[in-house]
């Protein structure tokens, strides 16, 4: 990436900008500043206000779905029922499941594509401002929808945030018309999310940025935004089957109509596992842009992680039944999707060797978001190791539906997705709040989250194998002691992340000035503009050589 | 301590200092008396196959994370900026790419050698000495021995007291039932896995056998047991409120015990049969059948009904002033015996006797101030199970 030559430097650029700005602060509909009060959050169409409204909204949603995760772990704190019915657990994991999915995480990643990517290939905003608009507004209705539903009579969806039917038709809560409305407002939100991206970054690259030059979070978005496109209307379609087989008389999914319950497996799976990526390519591209600023050193096999990124987007669509093993596969699919599976291992792999090889002979800092960078190679690693144990059939039917299976998703979600998006917010916060955090407390932030967050999900390890399912409120004795432990990994891990809100608010209100570039080895058209980003950038295209 | 657990200990003392150790885990005497580390060796060959396959696959995984993670943390130290290091200019290789691509291919193949190998085996139900059919209902395991016309119903019998905290727990705390599926050992056994209703899963480590089962259609598994004694397991499919409450117990006998087992066990459900017949002849009283009534209910019905009746609003409908309850005698008959289609309520014909359903009709019509003072006879029921037949 070093190869991007930005034609004006830095400095003159900001110059320019600045001059812009103090000559004629209204020069005209093109150029006006903020609007005031809350139509500029409601009617906005700027690309960085509406990536802070979605990084706000999302960790809003991070706190409730983790407050969720609390009553969880507090009712498994021991053994017996002790807080909760168990209807209304299943309610809470079902909820914590589809709130940190669906509102924690892949907002945060659109919030992020809003913010950075205008500013990384030099484009003005994003293409398609007023959907930008419709597609974050949309989310809240929704999440209310899905929230609100908790509070009818019967209580929210209880069938798991994969909602296997005939537990999700015949036998869920008269709610399941709200949750099936919230899915549909929530794959609206995406798919037109996505489109924006495409149009964005197909079209409107800075002269000179060629395919090959863009940064690789621009390419993992682009790569994840077709993803969603593809299987966005799966989900859509496996939900509205739902809603007609509990509501309207088909029978899709129940063998005494001719239909077959584990036809919605195969369909939402088809969803589901290229919505896994969905939620950890553009975590590639984040660790791939901090990773070489803090080891001052040029990404290893820029090339190599292009490609390897496509292939796991691609493999993703062979891979849908290793979710689905004990299912009652036919021996030659069972065979077919653990091949499948294992091979994503390799270009995972390729990804994991260029970052370790980019740290090699680098010269390596360690500020707050090198940390959690750093974090996520090891953690999000541990995740793939155990996700390769689950590939292989045999193994998987003992490690299936446990505490295993839990550690696994959550080292690849938490460890992985949460952490690079942590990652992402101290990286690019000078950029878009023009403070210094405080990186003290953010480095306080930091080695809390990352020592609860093992004694949270290492030990379910230990409680899968030893053969506790997961989705249970209470458990056999055996079970105790890990519990506890996991249990206070958990309240300190929820605890943690009210230290990364109060350094965002801190450096939202101010502290020492960050400079345009505020990290030394940092590359990208993002730094060349003045931290914060002015209201309007790259009005005029820079030229990238 | 059965065989079961013995298994956990022994395996313990293998596993534990290894993954402590290298998982930084210390607090061993934790870890070693509850012995819950790691997947269990189990008792047969296939279980024993399968638990080499993670062992395999896990010491490739730490090895390889040895080897990354050393190199990465060894750079981390080495190349530090604050140690004076400049960065060095490289930023590609096609020998290393092509390096690292191939030797992880070349391990794949290594492990998708046994894995199939492992997969052909467990996936052969064919050549069964024994066939059972395991049904899987809200929230309890249906066992039915094919050859040898004999079911039986295994529901948990851990006590809501304990659960709730009220009274110390016992061992088997959630593992235990009322009925367990008994097995003979050294033969081979054919599972035949089906639901009633939700999709649940049949799983018992020791056996490495999880068959989900679906309603509707029917799975197949297959298990041949080594050692005699007493495997548990649970559900392991979320099958609604109850899903953490469904566990299996399975007791494996000599096969001359059990074939002495299936015969008193013939035996012991004619006798059932025989009283269930003379109960039709009967006249029960009310305080009799409210008595019973109230022992099946808080077995079978309170769980979605309620021990008070209310039910839960918006999900199981209530009982106490229900119209169903107050109504047509015949009606609530109906329902109970034949369940409600397109609805959460089962069909209880087949699940209770004769005498035992009687009696819970008529606990639903007087208890919680129902006060219908009507005492429904088994022979009643008799009457409607022959009219809607």
């Amino acid at each position: 990436m070093s190869d991007i030559k930005i034609k004006d430097n830095a400095e003159q650029m900001i110059n320019s900008t600045s001059d812009l700005h103090h000559a004629d602060p209204h020069q005209g509909a093109e150029h006006h500043g903020a609007p005031k009060g809350y139509k500029r959050w409601l009617f906005s169409t700027n690309h960085k206000d509406i990536g802070s409204l979605y990084l706000w909204f999302s960790l809003t949603m991070f706190f409730i779905g983790g407050a969720m995760a609390m009553i969880i772990r507090a009712e498994l704190f021991q053994p017996g029922l002790q807080l909760v019915e168990p209807n209304f657990f299943n309610q809470m994991t079902t909820s914590h499941g589809l709130i940190m999915v669906f509102g924690a995480v892949m907002p945060a990643f659109v919030g992020l594509a809003n913010w950075m990517l205008p500013l990384m290939i030099g484009a003005p905003d994003m293409a398609l401002p007023r959907m930008n608009n419709w597609s974050f507004w949309i989310l809240p209705f929704a999440f209310s929808l899905l929230l609100l539903s908790l509070f009818t009579e019967g209580g929210g969806p209880n069938f798991g945030w994969t909602f296997y039917p005939p537990l999700s038709t015949k036998y869920s809560p008269d709610s399941t018309a709200m949750f099936v409305f919230s899915v549909h407002l929530m794959g609206i939100s995406s798919i037109m999310g996505a489109i924006n991206v495409i149009v964005t970054i197909l079209n409107m690259r800075a002269p000179g940025m060629t395919m090959m030059k863009m940064p690789m979070f621009v390419w993992t978005w682009l790569i994840t935004a077709f993803l969603l496109i593809a299987v966005m209307p799966v989900l859509a379609g496996a939900v509205t089957m739902i809603l007609t087989d509990k509501y309207f008389g088909t029978s899709f999914f129940d063998a005494a109509g001719g239909g077959d319950p584990v036809l919605f497996q195969h369909i939402f799976w088809f969803f589901g596992h290229p919505e896994v990526y969905i939620m950890i390519l553009p975590s590639f591209g984040i660790i791939s842009a901090i990773i070489p600023t803090f080891a001052r050193k040029q990404l290893f096999g820029y090339h190599s992680m292009v490609y390897a990124t496509a292939s796991i987007a691609i493999l993703s669509f062979t891979v849908w039944a290793h979710h689905m093993f004990t299912v009652g596969l036919p021996l030659a699919a069972e065979l077919f999707f653990m091949y499948c599976t294992m091979l994503i291992s390799v270009p995972t792999g390729v990804k994991i060797f260029n970052w370790v090889s980019t740290l090699w002979r680098g010269s390596i800092t360690f500020e707050v978001p090198m940390l959690f960078s750093l974090a996520f190679i090891v953690l999000f690693t541990i995740g793939g190791f155990s996700g390769l144990m689950l590939a292989i059939t045999p193994a998987d039917f003992q490690y299936h539906d446990t505490y295993f299976v839990v550690a696994h998703f959550h080292y690849v979600l938490v460890t992985g997705a949460v952490f690079s998006i942590m990652a992402a917010a101290y990286y690019w916060l000078p950029k878009w709040t023009g403070y210094m955090f405080n990186e003290r407390l953010g480095k306080w932030h930091f080695w809390c989250s990352l020592i609860s967050v093992n004694i949270l999900f290492f030990p379910m390890h230990f409680l899968g194998l030893a053969g506790m399912p997961r989705r249970i409120p209470d458990y056999a004795l055996q079970f105790a002691d890990i519990n506890k432990i996991v249990s206070i990994g958990g309240f300190m891990f929820g605890l943690s992340q009210l230290l990364f809100v109060a350094v965002v608010i801190m450096a939202v209100r101010g502290g020492q000035k960050a400079p345009a570039k505020p990290w030394e080895g940092a590359e990208g058209l993002e730094w060349t503009v003045p931290s914060p980003a002015p209201y309007h950038t790259f009005d005029t295209p820079p030229e990238v050589k | 301590m059965d065989n079961f657990e013995g298994g956990y200990v022994r395996l313990s003392k293998l596993t534990t200092p290894l993954i402590a150790s290298v998982l930084g885990i210390v607090s061993t005497p934790l870890f070693a008396q509850q012995s819950t580390l790691n997947m269990t060796e189990g008792v047969t060959g296939i279980s024993n196959t399968v638990y080499n396959l993670h062992m395999t696959i896990l010491y490739i995984c730490i090895a390889i994370a040895v080897i990354v993670f050393g190199i990465m943390f060894w750079s981390l130290y080495r190349h530090r900026k604050s140690q004076g290091a400049i960065a060095a200019k490289f930023h590609e290789s096609t020998t290393v790419e092509i390096i690292w691509t191939a030797i992880p291919i070349v391990i794949l193949i290594a492990m998708a050698i046994p894995s199939t190998q492992a997969l052909i085996l467990m996936e052969d139900t064919s050549e069964a000495d024994i066939t059972i059919q395991i049904t899987g209902s809200q929230w309890k395991w249906h066992y039915r021995y094919f050859d040898h016309d004999l079911e039986f119903y295994s529901r948990l019998t851990t006590s809501q007291a304990e659960i709730n905290n009220e009274v110390e727990k016992q061992p088997y705390y959630l593992k235990e039932v009322d009925n367990p599926l008994v097995l003979p050992i050294n033969k081979k056994i054919r599972f035949l896995v089906t639901a009633d209703d939700v999709i649940h899963s049949w799983w018992v480590p020791a056996f490495a056998v999880k068959k989900d089962a679906n309603p509707g259609f029917i799975n197949e598994a297959w298990t041949k047991i080594d050692t005699p004694g007493t495997y548990r397991g649970q559900c392991a499919e979320l099958c609604g409120k109850d899903h953490g409450f469904m566990p299996i117990v399975v007791t494996a006998l000599e096969p001359e015990a059990f074939d002495d087992w299936l015969a008193q066990a013939k035996i012991t459900a004619n006798q059932q049969l025989q009283a269930e017949q003379q109960s039709l002849t009967k006249t029960m009283d009310m305080p009799t059948m409210m008595t019973l009534g109230e022992t099946v209910y808080n077995r079978t019905c309170a769980a979605c009904h309620q021990a008070g009746g209310q039910g839960i609003p918006g999900a199981f409908p209530a009982l106490k002033n229900s119209p169903v309850a107050l109504g047509d005698v015949n009606k609530h008959i109906n329902i109970v015996l034949q369940g409600v289609p397109g609805t959460a309520m089962a069909a209880f014909a087949k699940q209770l006797t004769k005498k035992e359903l009687a009696a819970v009709i008529t606990y639903e019509r007087n208890a919680w101030d129902n006060n219908t003072g009507d005492i429904v006879q088994p022979a009643q029921i008799d009457t409607a199970l022959t009219n809607s037949n």
